[in-house]
């Protein structure tokens, strides 16, 4: 299939995984709908081009995600890929079942737990350093936060996967440029993060963090012997004028109207 | 205990499934596991949170990791990462610490491991081995060969003699017998103070029997409920403080039970230790008397 053809597809998976998002966060009343909407593309690319995994080939990629908080959209990615039923991620947040608001490895398709921050890159460069080591060809890829640039384990963890030329390491920062309580500039500032990257080591690429083609090219492009960084540029809230770049959707979900208003306007701008 | 310890991994290594990770220490120890193994051990650096993170990324994909660093690194300095990664995920880490209780007596207080029990024994899934002879390590490292899960190993900072090797068969909670005694009357140990609890019982208790538990924790408790009770009095010796030690979690076990049985217990004083010692001077100043 040639890329045009494909990057339609992917970007057809990109609306059908926010419609998704949106649909379940109203339902199921889960927060961080801002920071799920912020990674669908990459979480696309990942799931639907890049990564083997597929459990008839030998050599499975590895998927961490470090944003645990973000689980809702792993969790509609799983639905969409089948790992999961609708009647799972239906179920999510309410008693008696496993879908928790942090991502859970309980949950069919999930790699590894996380929810509290800093700590998906150390185990990513685990398991990259075990196939290196043993020259295993799985790839690892680990999706984190920008506010995880404040957490020491981060830098301690490119040390360690710089020192040990772990190219097979693939690391993506969903920078939305919005943490928890406010924006990453005015909590803690973590710019220049390129050159910070940088001077660790690794080989870095700055991107539009919901361009497809740029994802996708970004991914297949590394340096031998570096880690590979990818510094997403992205949008909180994407694809709903009214979550956009506002901190409120981290902690809210939407009520009929929003979701009405929502459902339309990703329809408009994804037609 | 630390040089035997390495000695025993270097030998049962021959699949090369096992993982050695260190914090830029071990110095004179470590040695000939790195020259038997060169590619299965790597030293972290001084950054214990990524180390441990690490250890439960390489555990995930099917080998045995074993991190070892002295007490005080490889445990509240990385709690979260025992707790969330390798702990909550079942993972076949063993965290092995060196310098039990006040081993490290004259490096000061940031160095003694008074309240690592307290910690570990809080995680559902780990055990804690605490052996007190070299055979009962080796018993230990056969029982985690056969079943691998998260294990927290606490070894005497000192070389123990070389005792003739006798096969001990350990499990969670299981009680060896090292002294005959009072079968109703007991004083039960844990750890590298097996001496220290031989020197109490031949002064204050010369008729009770001397028993060690070099394996317990969390899942452990409703077994050792029922070995409790066979006795009327247990005495336990521990170099930890009696908060959150082996002690106090002996007497949880039967809690809320209808058990009679009196345990009394010993262990290190509830202090911050701020005066200069070696090991054995503390010890015998603040430890169990």
């Amino acid at each position: 299939m040639n890329w045009i053809k494909k990057k339609i597809l992917l970007e057809n998976h990109a609306k059908s995984l926010r419609t998704r998002l949106i649909t379940t966060s109203a339902k199921t009343k889960i927060p961080h709908l801002g920071s799920c909407l912020s990674c669908v593309e990459i979480l696309v690319i990942l799931y639907w081009s890049e990564m083997k995994l597929s459990i008839n080939v030998k050599i499975k990629d590895k998927f961490i995600l470090s944003k645990g908080h973000a689980a809702l959209a792993l969790y509609c990615t799983l639905y969409e890929k089948k790992y999961i039923s609708l009647k799972t991620l239906n179920s999510f947040g309410t008693n008696k079942t496993i879908l928790m608001n942090h991502v859970s490895h309980k949950v069919n398709g999930v790699e590894f737990s996380t929810g509290s921050l800093g700590h998906g890159l150390p185990v990513g460069v685990g398991k990259a350093l075990k196939f290196k080591v043993n020259k295993e060809n799985n790839k690892v890829y680990v999706l984190m936060s920008d506010g995880e640039m404040n957490e020491g384990t981060t830098w301690e963890s490119l040390l360690f996967a710089s020192h040990h030329n772990l190219d097979n390491l693939n690391i993506i920062i969903d920078f939305n440029r919005i943490q928890s309580m406010d924006f990453v500039k005015k909590v803690i500032d973590i710019e220049p993060l390129k050159s910070k990257f940088l001077s660790f080591g690794c080989n870095v690429k700055l991107i539009n963090g919901h361009n497809i083609t740029a994802i996708q090219k970004a991914l297949v492009k590394g340096v031998k012997n570096k880690p590979n960084v990818i510094i997403a540029n992205t949008v909180k809230g994407k694809g709903v004028s009214f979550m956009e770049n506002n901190n409120l959707w981290h902690y809210k979900n939407p009520n009929l109207d929003e979701l009405n208003k929502s459902l339309i306007e990703i329809k408009k701008k994804y037609a | 205990m630390r040089k035997f310890f390495i000695k025993q991994l270097v030998n049962s290594n021959k699949n090369k499934n096992n993982y050695l990770l260190i914090n830029d220490l071990g110095y004179g120890v470590i040695e000939p596991f790195k020259k038997k193994y060169p590619d299965r051990i790597f030293n972290a650096g001084v950054s214990e949170q990524n180390m441990m993170g690490m250890a439960a990324g390489i555990a995930s994909e099917k080998c045995n990791v074993f991190v070892y660093s002295i007490a005080n690194f490889s445990t509240f300095r990385c709690a979260e990462q025992i707790r969330n990664d390798i702990d909550y995920h079942k993972l076949p880490v063993t965290i092995v610490s060196v310098g039990s209780g006040v081993g490290y007596g004259n490096l000061g207080y940031t160095h003694h491991a008074l309240q690592d029990y307290a910690l570990m024994r809080s995680f559902p899934n780990m055990q804690i081995l605490s052996p007190g002879n070299n055979n009962e390590l080796i018993g230990l490292l056969d029982y985690i060969k056969k079943n691998s899960q998260p294990s927290y190993l606490r070894l005497d900072k000192n070389e123990h003699k070389d005792i003739k090797y006798k096969k001990i068969l350990i499990s969670p909670g299981k009680i060896i017998k090292l002294a005959d005694g009072y079968k109703k009357r007991v004083i039960l140990t844990t750890g590298c103070v097996q001496d220290l609890a031989k020197n109490i019982r031949s002064k204050k208790y010369k008729n009770y029997s001397l028993y060690s538990m070099p394996m317990w924790g969390m899942k452990a408790k409703n077994k050792v409920k029922n070995i409790i009770k066979r006795f009327d009095e247990i005495i336990t010796i521990e170099d930890h403080f009696q908060d959150g030690g082996f002690g106090s979690w002996l007497k949880e076990c039967i809690n809320n039970t209808n058990i009679k049985t009196i345990i009394k217990s010993k262990y290190i004083d509830n202090n911050v230790i701020n005066e200069v010692g070696s090991g054995e001077y503390l010890l015998n100043k603040y430890g169990p008397k």
